[in-house]
């Protein structure tokens, strides 16, 4: 279902934290909110997911503003995985965190049907919690707690997903199947990533947000321009789509010194078209041997 | 190589799990064999571009087993625990200075509930009707009502050290008897006593509850702060009234701030009735709502929970309980702070099994130690929170040794 932001401020104890920002995803779009720390981004999931009053401007979620439905209403259209979920002193076990999701769909006298543990059974299958089920949500890693979260999202039956900084503090392979699991579910997905890398490989549109105002918006290779990532980012880095399709992300040698011209042309370069050879890609080292790399980790162990 | 390691166990990919208590030596082979597992499937062409299917993925034993202790349906237990309530009582109120054959007790509760049966000895229909069994049906609604306010407080302040006195309930109800024990003499009598002890706490709470506001709203860590503070306050108030107090007045306050239910009288039993089991239905209802605040505040906002309302509203209802409890049998520490992780280690976190568990576990929990507190040195009473105290702190310290979460991070 479609999303629309339109002309939203949001303020913070007299502080203007959002001004007039804007964005538009179309059914089945992952829009990825890309910007520094502190530049609003999880403010403007907050009024999307219905926290944070916005002063002025519009959230429309499946055409209805969201901030004239009744929250219940909303959290049915609406799912958020959060930062705040991540804490040991639950005490619930992964079903019972997956059924959470069910918990605008039911008011004070409601009670679970067959139709409640089908959806959180589809949902913990979805996303590979199934065999989690019974354990308790303290005892997981970092990926799978991720996992249980989202599977929390889907059970919400939602029509537009919420993440914020999902695949943070995750290593390299959890991270990227967080981004199958995102992409499998088919869901429109506004995200906060801050791994400009992920955030290319992920999603089919980019928000930049700086200091409260939309930077830049549109198609990853349009948004990430040298341009952009010098004067959002502070960093010096070129954005480029690979011969194998995927848009990689080269930062200069000096990724700070924005203004030296000399050091590495190829980063500061405009690249003349969007699928050059890897210029700066240094070799591929060789994978490590099988030997090699065992007697690498006997040691610690 | 690769249909070898195809078939290592996954490995704990974090030091969660090895944190957890691995042995290091199993970390360290998993872990050997894991990155060739990948760099074969690498190799081979099979890497993550299709669906690597995470569910697939084995876990060790260890982990396996799930978090609960009793897995029995919350109906069934819940009926079970009720007979075991009520033969509780049936025995608490035949042991006393007077034993009483439980026969006789049975058909003495039994004449005067149904009006069937012969009526005993007028003696022990006495003992039994007016003096025992009140004292006994306080006990378990006393025991009920603290474990419920201790449930709903740790989850609404977000706090496993909460206990329902945490917003200064306490401490408030204790000025507010002191006041009328030293300085009315005791001559309001126990009704008075009560009075008092419900509108300091209630004076507190709102204190607590101003104190806790910000930008309109009730945050849990202000609010816990806030009822530290105001309780410090109102101890300073009791503690000069008690230098003033001459040793009789100072016996009888001492007993009622560490709380007895000795004083139980059919006619305050229907209100206290009243207030704790409709609060207890009423809290119970919100127990979706309630496993939604444990994912944080944010993520129940987005689960479509008002938050602050609920907060507000849980806070309320869970202030009267409590002040309604220690109006009526004084500040019986431990109960409110340990049922509710007792039941919780034992039936899990879920709040709508929680809640009616911790109700029936803490009433069976007083009485019992009512029947204690009255039997041990008898023909001397000990005040309930002297047991409480001496069952619960060393429970409290094992749970203590035993949450490894508490200070990581």
């Amino acid at each position: 279902m479609k999303l629309t932001v339109d002309g939203l401020h949001v303020t913070l104890d007299h502080q203007p934290i959002l001004r007039n920002v804007s964005l538009d995803a179309a059914q089945g779009d992952i829009v990825g909110l890309i910007g520094p720390n502190g530049s609003g981004k999880s403010t403007l999931l907050r009024a999307v997911y219905r926290s944070l009053r916005p002063s002025q401007g519009l959230v429309r979620v499946a055409g209805d503003d969201v901030w004239k439905l009744p929250a219940r209403t909303a959290a049915r259209r609406t799912a958020a995985v959060l930062q705040d979920s991540n804490s040991n002193a639950v005490g619930l076990c992964v079903q019972e965190i997956v059924a959470l999701g069910r918990t605008p769909h039911h008011g004070l006298l409601g009670r679970d049907g067959a139709e409640d543990h089908r959806v959180v059974a589809e949902a913990m299958d979805a996303c590979g919690a199934r065999p989690l089920a019974e354990r308790n949500f303290a005892s997981l890693s970092g990926g799978e707690r991720q996992r249980v979260l989202l599977a929390r999202a889907l059970a919400q039956k939602p029509k537009l997903l919420v993440l914020d900084e999902l695949t943070n503090h995750l290593d390299i392979r959890a991270r990227f199947e967080l981004l199958d699991l995102i992409r499998g579910t088919g869901t429109t997905t506004l995200a906060v990533l801050h791994d400009l890398d992920l955030a290319a490989r992920l999603c089919d549109h980019l928000v930049v947000l700086s200091e409260g105002v939309v930077a830049a918006a549109g198609k990853v290779l349009d948004v990430l321009t040298p341009d952009v990532l010098r004067e959002v980012f502070g960093v010096r880095a070129v954005a480029e789509r690979h011969a194998d399709g995927v848009i990689r992300i080269t930062y200069g040698a000096d990724p700070l010194a924005l203004h030296d011209t000399t050091t590495d042309p190829a980063v500061t370069a405009e690249p003349s078209d969007r699928t050059p050879p890897a210029p700066v890609a240094p070799a591929r080292p060789a994978p490590l041997t099988p030997t090699e790399h065992e007697a690498q980790t006997a040691v610690p162990g | 190589m690769s249909a070898q390691a195809a078939e290592e166990p996954h490995p704990p990919r974090t030091p969660h799990a090895k944190a957890a208590g691995a042995p290091p030596g199993r970390a360290a082979r998993s872990l050997a064999g894991a990155l060739p597992r990948a760099l074969a499937a690498r190799a081979s062409g099979t890497a993550t571009s299709t669906r690597p299917t995470p569910s697939a993925e084995p876990r060790t034993p260890r982990q396996a087993k799930g978090p609960r202790i009793l897995n029995v349906p919350t109906g069934p237990l819940l009926v079970g625990l009720l007979a075991v309530l009520a033969g509780t009582m049936i025995v608490a109120i035949s042991i006393g200075s007077v034993t009483i054959p439980v026969v006789d007790v049975w058909r003495i509760v039994w004449h005067h509930l149904t009006g069937a049966g012969a009526t005993a000895d007028p003696a022990l229909d006495q003992i039994v009707w007016n003096f025992r069994t009140p004292r006994v049906v306080l006990a378990a609604l006393v025991g009920a009502g603290l474990a419920v306010s201790g449930v709903v407080l740790q989850a609404v302040v977000a706090n496993p050290l909460a206990d329902p006195y945490v917003l200064g309930v306490s401490s408030g109800a204790s000025l507010g008897a002191v006041m009328v024990i030293t300085m009315a003499g005791g001559a309001l009598g126990g009704l008075g006593v009560s009075a008092a002890a419900f509108a300091g706490a209630m004076v507190a709470v709102a204190l607590v509850f101003v104190l806790g506001l910000t930008r309109g709203r009730l945050g849990p860590t202000r609010l816990v702060l806030s009822g530290v503070a105001v309780g410090y306050l109102f101890l300073a108030g009791t503690s000069y009234l008690q230098l003033q107090a001459t040793p009789t007045e100072l016996r009888s306050v001492m007993f009622w701030m560490l709380g007895s239910v000795a004083g139980a009288k059919w006619d305050q039993l229907g209100l206290v009735s009243t207030v704790v089991v409709t609060s207890t239905v009423f809290l119970a209802l919100f127990g979706r709502q309630l496993n939604a605040l444990l994912a944080g505040d944010e993520s129940a906002t987005a689960l479509g929970v008002d938050v602050h309302r609920l907060r507000g509203a849980l806070l309320v209802l869970s202030s009267l309980l409590t002040g309604t409890v220690i109006a009526v049998a004084g500040c019986i520490g431990f109960v409110g702070l340990m049922i509710p992780h007792l039941v919780r280690l034992a039936v899990g976190a879920d709040h709508r099994r929680l809640l009616p568990l911790a109700a029936v576990i803490g009433a069976i929990y007083l009485v019992v130690v009512d029947l204690l507190s009255r039997t041990v040195n008898r023909p001397n009473e000990l005040p309930l929170g002297i047991l409480t105290a001496l069952f619960g702190a060393p429970f409290f310290l094992w749970l203590l040794r035993r949450n490894k979460t508490l200070d990581a991070s």
